[in-house]
């Protein structure tokens, strides 16, 4: 049938065939086996790096709210900085690792290029400030100061500064309207940890790598409603991270704002009077040191009687808040925590105890009517008081005869106190105590609050101290080993107390006793605890938890939460007690120990109690006390080292309530020029827009005052009102790949 | 129908019969075809359309910015390849034989111009001759096709001729010697994979001539000792030792020569069972795979139709290579055998080096998956091949 030879079908050729086909066989098994490998059993684990390839987050950080004052002042907002940030990932693609692009950008930030070398470098053990401590994938920031000139320039020239972002961002400010610093209790923030972004991974509210969390004061405290939730996009992108759709889109929701029960204006006035309190007491001779008064630290408390809300509350030394925005240097946090910076971070008025000397005198008088004996009395006011070998004098060793408990407070009588309180140890027990000792005198300060927290709304408040029967049990056992090795019999003063301390230091002695009954030895006390006390003693008996925090108002306004003032219980007193107290606090500013500070003041129209204390400290200049109240306000001031109740804090206390009332050093009332003469009762309003209105504050309040002092006619602040809007919301945080990928190409 | 046809009709005898009759006719080419092979490869360019279209539709910097420009091209290059195939089956492949001499020598008067100042380089390799109109043509793809012909005609001579039962040491000799100058010239260019791709060829087609075992084994072994010199002697360029070096290691700078072995593996391992569906791939829309179009066009299957449609072009492909194969075996010339048994080494090889690289289990070289690829020398070479196996299965005697 045909011509042509079967010679392709030679045996040799028809098995090397097979063998061909079989090898290609093997081969195209092996593809469908390895495919079957990669898209079957490992395909999950590649589609989910498939979809980390495509997928980038767009971060829009939440905008902190505002911390406002009572009238909507705001104490704490954003303002929009023009941010220039570099991303190292995309500096260490080019050849020369963005040294050229840094070189440029110094150029036109007008810095050097080692400034802005050293401002993208990774800190590390060898590496000095300043370096980036933050994520190597996170822009670092370069300045936040730049111009919108310079912004533009780099803008406009993308393409000569790759790496290189300029984007307005949002960057707290402490604004301190009026001169109101308020920096502890307005606190500070600082970059999230990456503990805390552990801790806080699968909750409701996780934070971002550039937040920054509330480290003390409100921005602690209310973080959580001020912080917001952050707004996350997921986009699709292309290998050059060019978007090519949207995944998922998260709004971000702006924090809500904090309505204060602070006012500015009495703010700055309460600073400004400590800190002159504070000048003026340090040019006061000390008879018993020899020395002028150091008045080392001071604080006052100005609250609401009838809430507890404060008004002002100031502690000094102070500082800058600011001095925190965008990272605190490393020569500002050695001035605000170093040994010689006398911790200006503390807030004295919570975290700042002492002992309350006379101004304690409340809590006696109190403890004696409900041990049984009469207001009336008479009780011997002595000069001093014997007890043992030892004599306890009064103050000033000036005797008054018998006298009432309502005179003995006016004239700070301490032998009555100390006749009462020993009366009360003999009648416990003595130096053998009962099984069920009454201990009137340290129940009633436990009842008072004392010992504990008053539960202010702010971070890390200090209990204070009664000097009780456990206390002191539990003192002696922690200190007894010291005091033993320390003491002796006949050494110096502080090794002959040690002594006795190691002998006895765990009983209740006569002496302690007497002591503590007028608030000296081992009793500490902060001023924000005698505030809420004599805030009480006011209202007729409530002891409110002190806040500062008075409304959670949503950024656009629609949602208000008002935070109720909240009490902790009631004075131990009947309503005749608390009348008689009231009536004797009255006489302390009338003709008491007070009444040299409030000459002139119209106590017909404003009522004024006062209670001076001059608490002493071993090898220390005396605590000056001076706490104070009205029907609505009541305001405690303490110096440490700062000399008496009266003569150190009186002034500066007057000068609060002239400005708070309108008063005038000559006693007129001017209602215009009142600042608060009532608690402010209504909420600022935040409008859906997110603005605020509020009034405008004065230049300086204090200056106006003292200005005022001398020109009666000054006029009246003008209540202007001003709007602050928040910063826009355009500080977006683009982790975006730039990939030079795309002009790779597959050599064939 | 033209006397030319009549050449072709092996029984050429009988009365004139019409035009459908002798289409249908138990002995006319169009029932002598091997459909399997002629459908796969159909299947395979059509379904390359769909890919090559689904990689480069966003590829704007590419696509001048028309969508269409790569889908529209592939199928044209698709038709010209049909064209080409029937071309070469109304020519024949016995008919060729006495035109190989002419188109070897044509194809390397072709690589040779590659080095002239006509050649062009296009990513790192010089094997390219740009045409006036935006073309260009790889001349290397019709040396593949010249190679096996050559060869086939030197050691078929003798043996079809009915003087020698195997292929003599003088006829091997000199058929190396013809397959060695093109194969120097493609290296010099450097287009390492096509080399491959020609000793692959260059051993299938001694396998099949039945040649004596020595020049197998020798050859296998030169072919290993000359991969070792060739490594230790640096004739590689640093990308060629780089792409081999990510191969052994693919997670060796994933951003830099990993980078097109890893995006290629996530792409298809992302696919899963029945992939993300066409056009919604998100590795081939973000264009994270480089070459996608051409030697990477597997990926696009992979992660777009998953298992199912990566195996079905594996599947379709082993359907051509196994009727081929079958061609190779049944055919009753030396000269249909080897040139058959070429094209399958060809192919194969070329189908387990490209879908190999994708994933993961052989180096990156720069070859394309017969018929999906974009690519117009690459299409018109292998449909050329196409209408070989066609011509040799049409033109054997029929077994009844």
């Amino acid at each position: 049938m045909t011509n042509i030879p079967e010679t392709g079908r030679n045996p040799r050729v028809q098995i090397r065939l097979v063998v061909i086909q079989v090898l290609v066989l093997s081969l195209l098994l092996t593809l469908g086996g390895r495919l079957w490998y990669l898209q079957i059993r490992e395909g999950a684990a590649y589609a989910k790096e498939a979809s980390g390839n495509h997928v980038q987050q767009v971060v829009q950080p939440a905008v902190r709210g505002s911390i406002l004052d009572a009238r909507g002042v705001a104490l704490a907002d954003n303002e929009t900085r023009l941010v220039v940030s570099a991303s190292r990932t995309d500096l260490l693609k080019m050849p020369d690792d963005g040294k050229d692009v840094l070189t440029k950008l110094a150029g036109v930030l007008g810095m050097t290029p080692k400034e802005v070398q050293e401002k993208v470098r990774l800190c590390d053990a060898k590496t000095p400030q300043p370096c980036w401590n933050g994520s190597p994938y996170q822009p670092i920031p370069i300045t936040d100061e730049a111009t919108p000139k310079q912004a533009l320039q780099i803008r406009e020239r993308a393409e000569d500064f790759p790496g290189i972002t300029a984007e307005p961002e949002a960057v707290r400010r402490y604004p301190s309207p009026g001169k109101a610093n308020t920096a502890q209790v307005l606190g500070y923030l600082s970059p999230v940890t990456d503990e805390e972004i552990k801790k806080a991974q699968n909750t409701n509210s996780p934070y971002l790598r550039s937040d920054q969390v509330g480290r003390s004061g409100l921005e602690r405290q209310y973080d959580k409603q001020l912080r917001g939730k952050a707004g996350v996009t997921r986009y699709e992108v292309d290998n050059l991270g060019r978007v090519i759709g949207q995944a998922e889109a998260d709004p971000a929701q702006p924090g809500d704002n904090l309505v204060t029960s602070i006012d500015a204006r009495v703010q700055r006035i309460a600073e400004y009077q400590l800190n002159e309190a504070m000048k003026e007491a340090r040019r006061q001779h000390d008879r018993n040191t020899g020395t002028n008064y150091k008045a080392d630290s001071g604080a006052v408390v100005v609250m609401e009687a009838k809430t507890g809300r404060v008004v002002a509350m100031a502690s000094n030394p102070n500082y800058d808040p600011n001095a925190w925005v965008g990272g605190i240097s490393a020569k500002d946090y050695a001035r605000l925590t170093g040994k010689s910076s006398n911790y200006p971070l503390l807030n004295r008025a919570i975290q700042g105890q002492s002992a309350p000397g006379s101004i304690f005198k409340v809590i006696p008088t109190a403890a004696a009517i409900n041990a049984g004996y009469s207001f009336d009395g008479p009780y011997q006011c002595s000069s001093s008081y014997s007890l043992g070998g030892q004599v306890f004098k009064n103050f000033e060793s000036k005797g008054y005869g018998p006298i009432s408990l309502g005179r003995a407070l006016e004239v700070s009588c301490d032998t009555v106190f100390y006749r009462l309180s020993h009366e009360e140890w003999k009648k416990d027990g003595g130096g053998k105590p009962k099984k069920h000792p009454n201990d009137w005198f340290y129940k009633t300060a436990h009842q008072f609050g004392l010992g504990k927290e008053t539960g202010i709304d702010l971070p890390n408040e200090v209990t204070g101290r009664v000097p009780d029967r456990k206390w002191k049990l539990d003192y002696w056992k922690a200190n007894k080993d010291a005091w033993c090795r320390t003491g002796k019999r006949n050494g110096s003063y502080a090794e002959k107390i040690a002594y006795e301390n190691c002998l006895e230091g765990n009983r209740m002695r006569a002496g302690d006793s007497v002591n503590y009954s007028i608030g000296q030895g081992d009793t500490l006390v902060t001023p924000i605890q005698m505030a809420t006390i004599y805030s009480a003693i006011s209202n007729g008996g409530t002891l409110y938890n002190p806040s500062v925090g008075k409304a959670v108002i949503s950024a656009d306004g629609r949602t208000v939460t008002p935070i109720k003032p909240r009490s902790h219980g009631k004075l131990p007193m009947t309503r005749q007690t608390r009348d008689r107290i009231d009536e004797a606090l009255e006489g302390v500013a009338t003709r008491g120990t007070a009444a040299w500070r409030f000459g002139g003041w119209p106590q017909d129209k404003i009522p004024m109690h006062a209670k001076t204390g001059t608490a002493e400290v071993y090898g220390k200049q005396t605590t000056s006390w001076f706490a104070t109240y009205t029907k609505d306000y009541s305001i405690v001031m303490t110096i440490s080292q700062g000399g008496t109740g009266s003569g150190a804090s009186g002034p500066a206390v007057r000068n609060i309530y002239n400005a708070l009332y309108g008063v005038s050093e000559d006693g007129d009332i001017d209602a215009k020029k009142a600042l608060l003469p009532t608690p402010e009762k209504t909420l600022p309003k935040v409008k859906t827009d997110g603005t605020i209105a509020s009034p405008k504050v004065p230049k300086d309040p204090a200056k106006d005052q003292q200005a005022k002092k001398k020109d009666p006619n000054a006029p009246a602040d003008p209540l202007q009102p001003a709007t602050s809007a928040p910063p826009s919301p355009e500080n977006r945080d683009t982790r975006r790949r730039r990939r030079r990928r795309g002009s790779r190409r597959l050599p064939t | 129908m033209t006397g030319g046809v009549n050449s072709f009709q092996v029984s050429g005898y009988g009365p004139e019969r019409s035009g459908w009759t002798r289409l249908l006719a138990r002995d006319s080419v169009a029932r002598r075809l091997d459909w399997p092979i002629l459908l796969s490869a159909m299947a395979l360019s059509l379904l390359g359309t769909l890919l090559v279209y689904s990689a480069t539709r966003n590829r704007t910097e590419l696509n001048q910015g028309d969508q269409y420009f790569f889908l529209i091209r592939h199928l044209l290059n698709t038709g010209i390849g049909l064209a080409l195939m029937a071309g070469t089956i109304w020519l024949g492949h016995r008919g060729l034989r006495t035109a190989v001499p002419v188109l070897y020598g044509f194809s390397l008067l072709l690589i040779l111009l590659v080095l002239t100042p006509l050649g062009s380089t296009i990513n790192g390799a010089h094997s390219w001759i740009k045409l006036p109109g935006g073309f260009s043509l790889q001349p290397s793809e019709f040396v593949k096709v010249t190679i096996i012909l050559g060869m086939a005609m030197l050691l078929a001579a003798r043996v079809d001729a009915g003087d020698r039962q195997y292929p003599d040491h003088r006829t091997v000799l000199q058929a190396l010697g013809l397959a060695a100058v093109p194969m120097l010239i493609v290296m010099l260019m450097p287009d390492l994979g096509s080399v491959m791709v020609m000793v692959i060829i260059v051993l299938g087609v001694l396998l099949a001539s039945g040649a004596s075992n020595r020049w197998v084994f020798g050859l296998l072994g030169a072919g290993t000792l000359g991969a070792v010199t060739v490594w230790q002697i640096g004739v590689l360029d640093e990308y060629q030792i780089n792409r081999f070096a990510a191969f052994a290691n693919p997670e060796l700078d994933p951003a830099g020569v990993g980078y097109n072995t890893n995006q290629a593996r996530i792409a298809i391992g992302s696919g899963g069972l029945t992939g993300s569906g066409l056009f919604h791939g998100s590795q081939t829309t973000g264009q994270f795979v480089p070459e996608q179009q051409t030697d990477f066009v597997f990926t696009v299957a992979g992660e777009e139709l998953g298992f199912v449609g990566g195996g079905l072009i594996i599947l379709l492909l082993g359907v051509v290579l196994w009727r081929a194969c079958r061609i190779a075996r049944e055919t009753t010339d030396l000269y249909g055998t080897v040139v058959a048994a070429g094209i399958v080494a060809w192919f194969a090889f070329q189908t387990f080096e490209n879908v190999g690289m994708t994933l993961g289990i052989m180096p990156v070289t720069g070859l394309p998956l017969p018929f999906v690829s974009y690519g117009g020398s690459s299409m018109f070479a292998v449909w050329i091949a196409v209408g070989l196996l066609q011509s040799i299965r049409v033109q054997r005697p029929m077994s009844a």
